[in-house]
């Protein structure tokens, strides 16, 4: 069957069969291998993409049903070669070992920073009725907010310093324009 | 994962007339149950109908009711303001289960519709009455940890896996669906979901063709003091050993009305109608709490793992029931 959507800002117009997943397309197809397949039943998040300005995750979405719709994958957020704020976090923090994880890690960090910024309840925030706030967010926030994606490295701490430094980044609109990537709460 | 045919439509009354017209056609919402149960061969429709081009992903707030579409996403329901506000109970449980991705994927009508996590359904080497009626159940003998402990048959144990339904099914919601002869009709929430009994092939009460269109939640003032308690092996991302949702309409230290819902423990979002009776004017003091707890749990039949989830859900109730006491308004 044919299928038109765009990755990072390009259109893509395929064949593709019925059966395949946004994550087989953009690896097999597309030649975009930075999303990675971790467990291919929505366990891990290392699939994750951004797709109408909201993490999801690649391996349970069929590319039939992107028609018309919207992909931002890693290879999308850095701009004219300079990367992503939550890139740079992730390297300044060292928020990585083996890197598996990472593209994952780094798109589903760019929407939580979006998330906390518009306000919105986790699990663990103690009122659901009052809206969070970036400055005072606590660490059990932040691995709350990640808890959808695993590394089996555990670099978790420095995961969440990475996330922290760009949560407390002063010009919060640096955040949302980096990479052109537009988050939607 | 076997071929299908793919199709959409842009008007619910084609969709539901697609499904209809094959006995192994399924409506696609998120994809989170379908596509992941599709992969490992325990789902293997012939026609696949996504709704996801249908107009029904909308929250309508009216005076005395709130209208949910039923693509509306888990993320969409649980971060709306006047849900949080009027609700609780159900922002809490909506965003206990899962993670922000899936969340983001999950409808509301996938939602209630998500099957049993029971790993022997899961895998089709095993015996399952639930996915092949008349095979058997190796659960009730085998590893069944998680298995329930209310609303159990000899047929089937399997968990219903859902955090919002334990909220919704104390809420009055009303499921609203739509035929493909173009009638419509609605469920109350409690008689939708069906204990195995059996028959646990037969799950809830939809035929085949049948789309949820929506969920209507009426306005309940008392709701304001509610909340969701989820005990689980992990922190996060984890399904519920035992939760409990609860609503406390409260008079000074008396309760006026009390609604109680139970999950992790039952074959399907569990009503302690009971208990709520048994509390229903009394102090709302931990004791009271206890003893209906015990009331709760009296039909509960625990098996080889899982008999400890029978005072896990009782102390959960308990809690459940102190922290919706104590919450500030």
């Amino acid at each position: 069957m044919r299928t038109t959507f765009r990755v990072n800002n390009t259109t893509h117009e395929l064949s593709v069969d019925a059966r395949v997943t946004l994550l087989d397309v953009l690896r097999d197809v597309l030649g975009l291998t930075g999303t990675k397949k971790g467990c291919d039943q929505g366990a891990c998040g290392a699939c994750t993409v951004i797709i109408d300005g909201q993490r999801v995750l690649s391996c349970l979405t069929l590319a039939a049903t992107c028609e018309g719709r919207e992909v931002v994958t890693i290879e999308g957020l850095a701009t004219a070669g300079e990367l992503h704020p939550m890139q740079a976090a992730f390297l300044h923090s060292d928020g990585f070992q083996c890197g598996y994880c990472t593209p994952g890690q780094i798109l589903s960090a760019v929407c939580a920073v979006q998330e906390v910024h518009a306000g919105v309840p986790s699990h663990v925030t103690r009122d659901v009725r009052q809206p969070v706030d970036a400055a005072t967010l606590t660490d059990e926030e932040i691995r709350e907010r990640m808890s959808g994606n695993l590394c089996r490295c555990a670099a978790y701490p420095n995961i969440v310093a990475a996330v922290r430094q760009v949560l407390s980044c002063r010009d919060a609109s640096t955040v949302a324009r980096g990479g052109d990537v537009e988050v939607r709460v | 994962m076997n071929a299908f045919t793919f199709e959409q439509s842009a008007a619910a009354e084609d969709a539901a007339r697609l499904v209809a017209a094959r006995p192994g056609g399924m409506f696609l919402a998120g994809g989170t149950t379908l596509v992941d149960l599709m992969k490992v061969d325990v789902l293997a429709p012939d026609t696949v109908v996504s709704v996801r081009p249908l107009a029904i992903s909308n929250i309508d707030v009216t005076d005395d009711a709130i209208v949910i579409g039923a693509g509306v996403t888990n993320s969409q329901l649980a971060w709306h303001p006047i849900v949080r506000d009027r609700y609780p109970v159900l922002s809490e449980a909506i965003l206990s289960g899962a993670t922000t991705q899936i969340r983001n994927m999950a409808t509301v009508g996938g939602n209630i519709l998500q099957r049993t996590r029971c790993p022997y359904f899961r895998d089709v080497q095993a015996a399952c009455n639930r996915r092949e009626p008349g095979t058997g159940c190796d659960a009730l003998e085998g590893f069944n940890r998680g298995h329930a402990v209310l609303g159990v048959s000899d047929h089937c144990i399997a968990t219903h896996p859902s955090d919002m339904c334990v909220a919704l099914v104390i809420l009055d919601a009303e499921i609203h669906s739509l035929r493909a002869d173009g009638s419509t009709r609605s469920v109350p929430f409690p008689a939708f979901h069906l204990a195995p009994g059996d028959t646990p092939h037969l799950e809830v009460a939809l035929a085949h063709g049948e789309l949820i269109t929506h969920v209507v939640i009426p306005h309940l003032p008392a709701a304001r003091r509610s909340h969701y308690l989820k005990v689980r092996d992990r922190a996060s991302y984890e399904f519920a050993l035992a939760s409990a949702a609860v609503v406390l309409d409260l008079d000074g230290e008396t309760i006026r009305a009390v609604r109680l819902g139970l999950g992790g423990v039952a074959t399907k979002p569990w009503r302690a109608i009971e208990a709520e009776h048994f509390m229903t004017g009394r102090t709302a003091t931990d004791d009271t709490f206890r003893a209906a707890a015990e009331i709760a749990l009296a039909g509960a039949v625990g098996r080889e793992h899982n008999h400890f989830k029978i005072e896990l859900a009782k102390r959960t109730i308990v809690r459940a029931c102190a922290d919706a006491r104590d919450k500030e308004l």
